[in-house]
């Protein structure tokens, strides 16, 4: 149930972003969701994409510093106090999120959750206990592609 | 005669070390006659002394004995404040050959003046402190105290230098250098702050390298508290003999106390320092052996002559004899102090001057909170600070301005690198009527 | 206006500390650079180092028949001292030492210089010597803005200032804000710093508001690091003071080896104490008067530590004719570049082999890195770039961000230098076949 997100280097300086994000645009591969992160010298870029395998292999290919990492999506209701209530489950079972992002779909009430957590597994044990939906993989690339 | 004794015998008499054991009468005649000297030049060239004096109509010759002190009128630190920079030496600038500087409890520093006089006694009070703790010609002494306008590292070097002993200036910092040093120098004694020293063993240690079978046996500790647990550790750690000494900026540095071989209590060099022991509230003088404030008062000082300088150290003064021999009081090692000033990596801190760096800042004041740690044997002092609605920004680079400007205004004025973190607003306890400003988690874990 | 001001200062400011010796005529200081060094050749059969050269080339006392002469004996270089670490150099017994300073090696172990009491006496004579005609006065306060500490900087100055009898501000380097303040209070007229630093000095005061020219100082003593004439005529217009440069190493002494009179047409070499030869690098033979040259000293005098003809590695030239001012030792020009690879970075020395070697302590940031150094204002800044690579690249920014303290920090104990470590992309660092070149220097260090 664990997604593959693929996390890349980046200096942050103009049409460093640009770079990446077209060499997989020309294999044809569909960004779901991205985040970056930045400092003022250098910035990571998180990415779900439909073909996690062959997008690596690009980027590594085009010379990029790409790493794999295992992350966890969730859907919440898309209202006010919907974010709220997944982080308490989270809080309450002590699971320390190294960081996350979000996005609502386009169509539908839901918003996705993506998390990174220490411990994935044991993450998705506890949300699965206490009543959440997580998300995986295909089931992501039908919500965000339709 | 007694320096070809010294020079014969290492670890011997050091000449210098002749006024620890003067019987009490010469003792006493000798504080007389500098005392009367002291308040005469004081009186003569500081004039809020002067006027002090003669508030109280008093003239040089109404200290008739040693008792007559406790009519003087003491001197606080503002005092060096309010007259900064000039205002308190007694001797014209061009027979100054040195000054100090440390932070004072707001934004502005205080001034220390030496003439060469002064610097010289300072010389022989350091090397008395030195030979207090067991060191003499041929010692090789790594001197890891900071060096510049802090008065430890200068004060330290020039007492080794007069002692005969070998000096290896390497101040503070870059741990494994000083590890390397001590093992490839031989070094012998070591000074720095006992935090440090503590991290030193560890670091040694995660080097492969066994303290204990190399030759240093001593180490000269001071500028911040320690306790006995703290000693315990260090000597067993690394095979040697742990000192405490003490001393402040205003009085001299360095210099003004320090353990023997006995390690109970701390020697005042008396013929220089004059110590008083008084109740913080009332100001009333308390008999030896009773706790309270330490009072001192410069016997020989000519730039800068400090008259009952109250130090804000709780202590209580020691007079039977101790077993080294030396006849010089003792004061037991400071615990705590009467006013809200901690001592971070040897420098003394005011809640009161980081307040002033934020206000300057900020325009405002911002709830605040200083917390206190130790790192790899290093204070570390980092100051949260609610962020504001002017101050917030949803750029990170604005907010990391912001900090920064914190930080720079803050080290600014301590002369001490700090972390600083903005938290959110309300994430700082209030507590009833005072705020609790410093949370010190320095001997938490430990 | 500074130049109004230096020729006011040349006129009435101009003594001479110790005029025995400096004023001593050309035929008596080489006669008593001659008796010097044949002691001298007696003192380091000492140093096993010497003495097995000597023994094996029969070098003796009688070797030595002129000044020429010095050219029989071996040349000492850097890694020699480094491999008799620590005390192979030594000439007198260890008991006999008070001080033990360091100069930095290639590595991150130093190399280190000792002292007697009379070398620690003779170094502070040597100070007071140019501090004196560059126009100190026992009245005068200094500032001295050198760090203390392991590294000779700061200490020469501030027994040579103690020596004249005039006050110390020993500031130490660093807190500009907090320099330029205790400047503005305590009224010092001289200032001890590097060039850069008086430079900084100067940006922060009109930073903070305050016109730099109306700063009490009225001259200072620069050195520690190579500087121009055009940076002589900046800080004395952005300060206007009169400025001065001295020369030295830790490995010689430390600062006193040689500094400028008032005329400013080169620095005196401190010849009663030290013998200067300039050399071509390659052949190791002497370049013709005023040519530049790799300056090897050896120390008359030295007790602790004396070396015989050191390799500086520093370029400069050497000129004999007499000087206007009376002292009729031979100058040096300024150090114009070295013949290795060394970095002087805010007046400390470092080799890149340093930032290699704290590299090579954090997995995974060698072979791609690049040293870069510039001067964006006043003051050196260090880049050391490291290539991204997997085994060090991770999605979260903290651990990030603690790669590059790391680094930083590892540099920082090896070379002493805080350096500012920038991540950058895989090979954005360009490649080189054979020796890489790690250092782009930005900075204009030229004549």
């Amino acid at each position: 149930m664990k997604l593959q997100q693929l996390s890349l280097f980046l200096e942050n300086r103009p049409g460093r972003l640009g770079a990446p994000l077209e060499a997989i645009a020309k294999e044809g591969i569909n960004i779901l969701t991205l985040s970056l992160a930045d400092t003022a010298q250098f910035g990571i870029l998180r990415l779900i994409v439909r073909e996690w395998d062959k997008a690596k292999q690009v980027l590594e290919d085009a010379g990029w510093v790409v790493n794999l990492t295992e992350v966890v999506a969730v859907d919440v209701l898309d209202r006010p106090g919907g974010l709220a209530e997944a982080l308490a489950v989270l809080e309450g079972a002590g699971l320390n999120i190294e960081y996350m992002y979000a996005f609502s779909l386009r169509r539908g009430d839901k918003a996705i959750l993506i998390f990174r957590f220490e411990d994935p597994d044991r993450a998705i044990d506890v949300l699965l206990e206490k009543g959440l939906h997580v998300v995986d993989g295909d089931e992501l690339l039908s919500v965000v592609s339709g | 005669m007694l320096t070809e004794l010294w020079n014969d015998a290492a670890g011997g008499f050091h000449p210098a070390s002749a006024p620890d054991f003067l019987p009490e009468t010469a003792l006493k005649q000798v504080q007389l006659r500098r005392l009367r000297a002291v308040v005469s030049l004081a009186y003569e060239n500081v004039a809020l002394f002067r006027t002090r004096m003669e508030e109280r109509g008093l003239t040089p010759d109404s200290i008739q004995r040693l008792e007559d002190i406790q009519q003087l009128p003491f001197t606080v630190k503002a005092d060096l404040r309010d007259t900064y920079p000039f205002g308190l030496f007694a001797t014209p600038m061009s027979d100054v050959v040195r000054l100090h500087a440390s932070s004072g409890t707001t934004g502005k520093p205080i001034v220390v003046a030496y003439t060469r006089e002064d610097v010289d006694v300072w010389s022989e009070v350091m090397a008395r402190t030195l030979a207090c703790c067991g060191l003499h010609r041929g010692d090789v002494l790594q001197n890891a105290f900071g060096y510049g306008l802090f008065t430890g590292g200068l004060g330290a070097h020039y007492g080794a230098e007069a002692l005969g002993a070998t000096v290896v200036p390497i101040s503070g910092g870059n741990s494994d250098r000083q590890i390397m040093l001590i093992r490839d120098f031989g070094v012998s004694a070591l000074c720095c702050t006992p935090s440090y020293f503590t991290y030193l063993i560890e670091r040694a240690a995660e080097l492969g390298v066994d303290l204990r079978a190399l030759p240093l046996r001593a180490g000269i500790f001071g500028a911040e508290p320690w306790t006995d647990g703290m000693r315990d550790h260090i000597e067993a750690a690394a095979g040697i003999k742990a000192y405490d000494i003490y001393g402040l900026s205003e009085i001299i540095g360095p210099g003004v106390a320090s353990e023997c071989s006995a390690q109970q209590g701390l020697h005042i060099f008396e013929d220089h320092f004059y110590p008083e022991i008084i109740d913080p509230e009332t100001g009333e003088a308390l008999p030896d052996g009773e706790e309270g404030e330490l009072v001192l008062t410069t016997l020989s000082k000519k730039a800068m002559p400090m008259i009952r300088y109250r130090t804000r150290d709780i202590t209580s003064l020691i007079s039977e004899p101790c077993e080294c021999g030396r006849t010089i009081r003792r004061m037991r090692r400071i615990g705590r102090r009467s006013d809200d000033m901690f001592i971070i990596r040897g420098v003394n801190v005011f809640p009161s001057q980081v307040e002033a760096a934020l206000l300057a800042v900020e325009g405002t004041l911002p709830h605040y909170q200083i917390i206190l740690t130790r790192d790899q044997g290093l204070d570390q002092m980092s100051v949260e600070v609610e962020v504001t609605p002017e101050v917030f920004s949803d750029k990170i680079r604005a907010l990391e301005d912001v900090r920064a400007r914190l930080a720079k205004a803050i080290e600014h004025i301590l002369g001490i690198r700090v972390g600083l973190r903005l938290v959110e607003p309300r994430s700082i306890a209030r507590s009833e009527g005072k705020a609790k400003r410093v949370i010190d988690r320095r001997n938490e874990g430990a | 206006m500074a130049a109004q001001i230096h020729e006011a200062h040349r006129q009435t400011e101009h003594r001479i500390w110790d005029p025995d010796a400096e004023t001593l005529p050309r035929e008596d200081i080489e006669a008593l650079q001659l008796e010097r060094l044949r002691e001298l050749v007696t003192r380091v059969a000492r140093v096993p180092f010497y003495r097995d050269h000597f023994a094996h080339r029969e070098i003796g006392p009688h070797s030595i028949r002129s000044l020429a002469d010095v050219r029989r004996l071996p040349l000492t270089t850097k890694d020699d001292l480094r491999r008799q670490h620590p005390f192979g150099f030594l000439a007198v017994p260890r008991k006999a030492l008070a001080r033990i300073h360091g100069s930095s090696g290639t590595t991150g172990r130093p190399t280190f210089v000792a002292y007697t009491a009379r070398d620690l006496e003779t170094w502070s004579n040597l100070c007071a010597r140019f501090l004196v005609a560059g126009g100190l006065r026992p009245e005068h306060t200094a500032q001295v803005a050198f760090g203390y500490g392991l590294f000779t900087g700061g200490f020469g100055l501030h027994y040579g200032i103690e020596r004249v009898g005039a006050a110390i501000i020993p500031a130490a380097a660093g807190n500009t804000r907090r320099q330029i303040e205790i400047m503005r209070d305590l009224d010092p007229e001289v200032l001890i710093c590097t060039p850069s630093y008086a430079l900084t000095i100067a940006d922060s005061a009109r930073e903070l508001g305050i016109d730099p020219r109306s700063l009490p100082i009225r001259f200072g003593h620069f050195g520690g690091e190579p500087w121009t004439e055009d940076m002589r005529r900046e800080i004395e217009d952005q300060l206007d003071i009169a400025a001065f440069n001295n020369y030295g190493l830790s490995e010689i002494i430390g600062p006193g080896v040689s500094g400028e009179c008032p005329e400013r047409t080169g620095m005196h070499i401190q010849e009663d104490h030290f013998l200067v030869e300039c050399l071509d690098p390659e052949t190791l033979e002497p370049v013709p008067e005023g040519e530049p040259g790799e300056l090897v000293i050896t120390t008359l005098t030295r007790e602790a530590m004396p070396l015989i003809r050191y390799r500086t590695r520093d370029i400069a030239r050497l000129y004999r004719e007499p000087c206007a001012c009376g002292r009729r030792t031979t100058r040096m020009s300024r150090v114009t570049g070295r013949t290795d690879d060394m970095l002087i970075i805010r007046g400390l020395n470092v080799f890149p082999s340093q930032i290699e070697e704290a590299l090579l302590r954090v997995e995974g940031t060698t072979p791609h890195y690049l040293i870069e150094v510039s001067r964006p204002g006043t003051l050196d800044e260090v880049h050391v770039k490291v290539e991204i690579r997997p085994e060090i690249f991770s999605d979260r920014m903290d651990r990030m961000q603690t790669l590059c303290e790391r680094i930083s920090r590892e540099i920082n104990t090896v070379a002493g230098i805080r350096a500012h470590v920038d991540l950058v992309e895989p090979r954005s660092i360009e490649r080189f076949v054979g020796k890489a070149k790690r250092v782009l220097d930005r900075r204009d260090l030229g004549e």
